[in-house]
């Protein structure tokens, strides 16, 4: 019966994708019609295919992994995927040439630059989210995953999501909102897949067995809800046609730009942030093998973190059409997240407390202490660079692009890294990981690309912004804007360059972590004794 | 009154205060007598099932 509308179902929604493709007003959205052709007529095969099936028992007794096998897997990928997008736009910036004449329209800068932060952001960063926080939401609940098989719906609905919304970008089908460029069509599929991953989430947490629910679950429901909330408010948009992926948004002027960055900055806070605190809840407690320094500073930390985080997108707007008083309070909030981010910083940090040794020991640790210690860096920067004042040097430079890449390679990727390394052999039965040398390896490359990263952004982003600013005598304005395109080049060769550095970090992990599925010894599943030693 | 006069009002005034006191009683909540207790009880949940759930046998939550 059930797959009887299955059936029905996804023959509907096949049918209605080739007539959206006939009609199909672009090329984006001709593009997107056809994928979903490819996918629901595909799944209405697998569905025909396995009617006489059983289906085997859903065991209560074990925790569902396999969705979160598929996820590490999806997070490796992704996030080659995008640090080798990200390289390749570097280069495009230092040297135009790789703009080449014949992807003109397609793989120019304009076009792979949305591709490369949604990469990274929702590809890399959502797929490590959506697989930790099952991991996550399992163990301290001690239940199985709710919903029996919506997780693998959520994890297959996310990857469509991102193939759409890539494909978007480069055919033309954005509407221009940072961290928001999907259009309206993708956004609607996004939605119905993040309503699904909350579900999963929420009943998961419902149905647990333990009294109490963990300080990592408060952090990824906060995000999970926040998300949701901005995620529909930033795209309230009327499509031009039904048959084309135009569409108008609701709000105008200011007001639009206000909750673009209400949107924009929320998603670092609340995606960026919050979501890998979950993860560093988590982890760093299992990989020290201590409970965390504080709990009481944890819970203080959590509301601190969501009671301020709201306010302070209107630091984005500093000198524009957005009244003073409002981005005077996005400026104070911004200021006073100092002290949520430092305390759950310490609180991470001090979890080592009395096994400081392991850093010396263990490559995973230090990784993970490496990323407390960028998101101590990049949150200190970022409050003073929402400072007006410091805002009308470095807005609109490099400088930003610089604080951007340390939050995001040293605290979330670093963090992603070390959660990878711990859930692999967890995950495949593996006795440890095939090799720590490589994860040392990958720990060096990748601090020393971020600091040639960052640092080469902090000197070209000063210098742009200095030589934006310079006068003469009589009031002339000095540089070019090509004067300062062409002062930069040094430093987009060096910027370049940390990127392959953490790109060669990221394959090297990969090679390290097929191999500890290939190669590493398995797990001892029998009971054995162990003899002590005379 | 205007919609939006009254709302930025509202705002920054009656429920500033109620969002502020809120989160002072959550501070205030944290350092309740007996929360170290529960609190160390708490944070000890990840290292407990590790491998599989808690048995669906035994009733109410351990």
């Amino acid at each position: 019966m059930i797959n009887t509308v299955k059936l029905i179902v996804l023959g509907l929604i096949t049918l209605c994708a080739m007539i959206a493709a006939n009609y199909a007003r672009d090329l984006a959205y001709m593009v997107h019609a056809l994928i979903i052709v490819l996918v629901s007529g595909g799944l209405f095969l697998w569905v025909l295919r396995g009617v006489d099936e059983d289906k085997p028992a859903i065991l209560q007794s074990e925790y569902m992994d396999g969705v979160i096998r598929a996820g590490v897997v999806a997070t490796a990928f992704w996030g080659v995927v995008g640090f080798l997008v990200g390289v390749l736009i570097a280069f495009q910036l230092a040297f135009p040439v790789l703009n080449f004449e014949w992807a003109e329209g397609l793989a120019n800068f304009g076009r792979l630059r949305p591709l490369h932060t949604s990469a990274v952001i929702f590809a890399f960063g959502g797929n490590a989210l959506i697989a930790t926080s099952f991991y996550v939401v399992q163990r301290t609940c001690a239940a199985r995953l709710w919903g029996g098989n919506l997780a693998w719906f959520v994890f297959w609905g996310y990857q469509l999501f991102i193939v759409l919304a890539a494909t978007g970008y480069l055919f033309g089908g954005t509407q221009s909102k940072e961290y928001a460029e999907p259009e309206w069509h993708v956004d609607i599929w996004l939605t119905i897949v993040w309503v699904a991953y909350l579900a999963v989430f929420l009943g998961t947490i419902i149905k647990r067995r333990e009294k109490h629910i963990y300080v990592a679950n408060w952090f990824y429901l906060g995000f999970i809800v926040t998300v949701a909330m901005l995620h529909l408010v930033n795209n309230m948009t009327v499509p031009v046609s039904i048959f084309g992926s135009k569409s108008v948004i609701l709000w105008s002027g200011v007001q639009d730009a206000m909750v673009q960055w209400w949107y924009g900055h929320n998603a670092v806070g609340f995606f960026l942030t919050a979501g890998f605190l979950g993860m560093m809840y988590y982890f760093v407690p299992k990989q020290a093998e201590k409970p965390v320094f504080s709990y009481k500073l944890s819970i203080i930390h959590f509301w601190a973190l969501i009671f301020l985080y709201i306010w302070a997108g209107p630091h984005h707007l500093h000198y524009t059409a957005l009244p003073d008083w409002a981005s005077t309070l996005g400026m104070v909030f911004s200021i006073i997240l100092w002290m949520p981010s430092w305390g759950g910083m310490i609180n991470g940090l001090m979890t080592l407390q009395g096994a400081w040794d392991k850093l010396r020991t263990d490559p995973i640790i230090r990784m993970m202490v490496a990323s407390l210690a960028f998101y101590g860096m990049s949150t200190f920067e970022g409050p003073m660079m929402s400072i007006r004042a410091v805002n009308s040097l470095s807005h609109y430079t490099d400088w930003t692009i610089g604080h951007v890449h340390s939050g995001a390679l040293g605290w979330n990727g670093l963090i992603t890294f070390g959660a990878l390394y711990y859930l692999v052999p967890v995950l495949w039965k593996r006795e440890r990981l095939y090799s720590l040398s490589l994860v040392s390896w990958h720990f060096w490359l990748a601090t020393i690309g971020i600091v040639l990263y960052a640092s080469s952004m902090w000197v070209t982003g000063i210098m742009e912004g200095l030589m934006w600013r310079e006068v003469d005598a009589n009031g002339f304005l000095v540089n070019s804007f090509a004067d300062t395109v062409a002062a930069k080049f040094p430093m987009y060769v060096v910027r370049g360059l940390g990127g392959v550095m953490y790109l060669a970090g990221a394959i090297i992990m990969c090679v390290n972590l097929w191999l500890t599925v290939r190669k590493a010894p398995a797990q001892e599943t029998s009971l054995t004794v162990a003899v002590p030693a005379e | 009154m205007e919609t939006y006069s009254f709302l930025r009002e509202f705002a920054d005034s009656w429920m500033l205060l109620f969002l502020f006191v809120v989160f002072i009683t959550v501070v205030i909540w944290v350092f309740r007598p007996g929360s170290s207790a529960e609190y160390r009880e708490t944070s000890s949940i990840p290292f407990r099932y590790d491998d599989a759930p808690a048995a669906t046998q035994d009733e109410g939550r351990t």
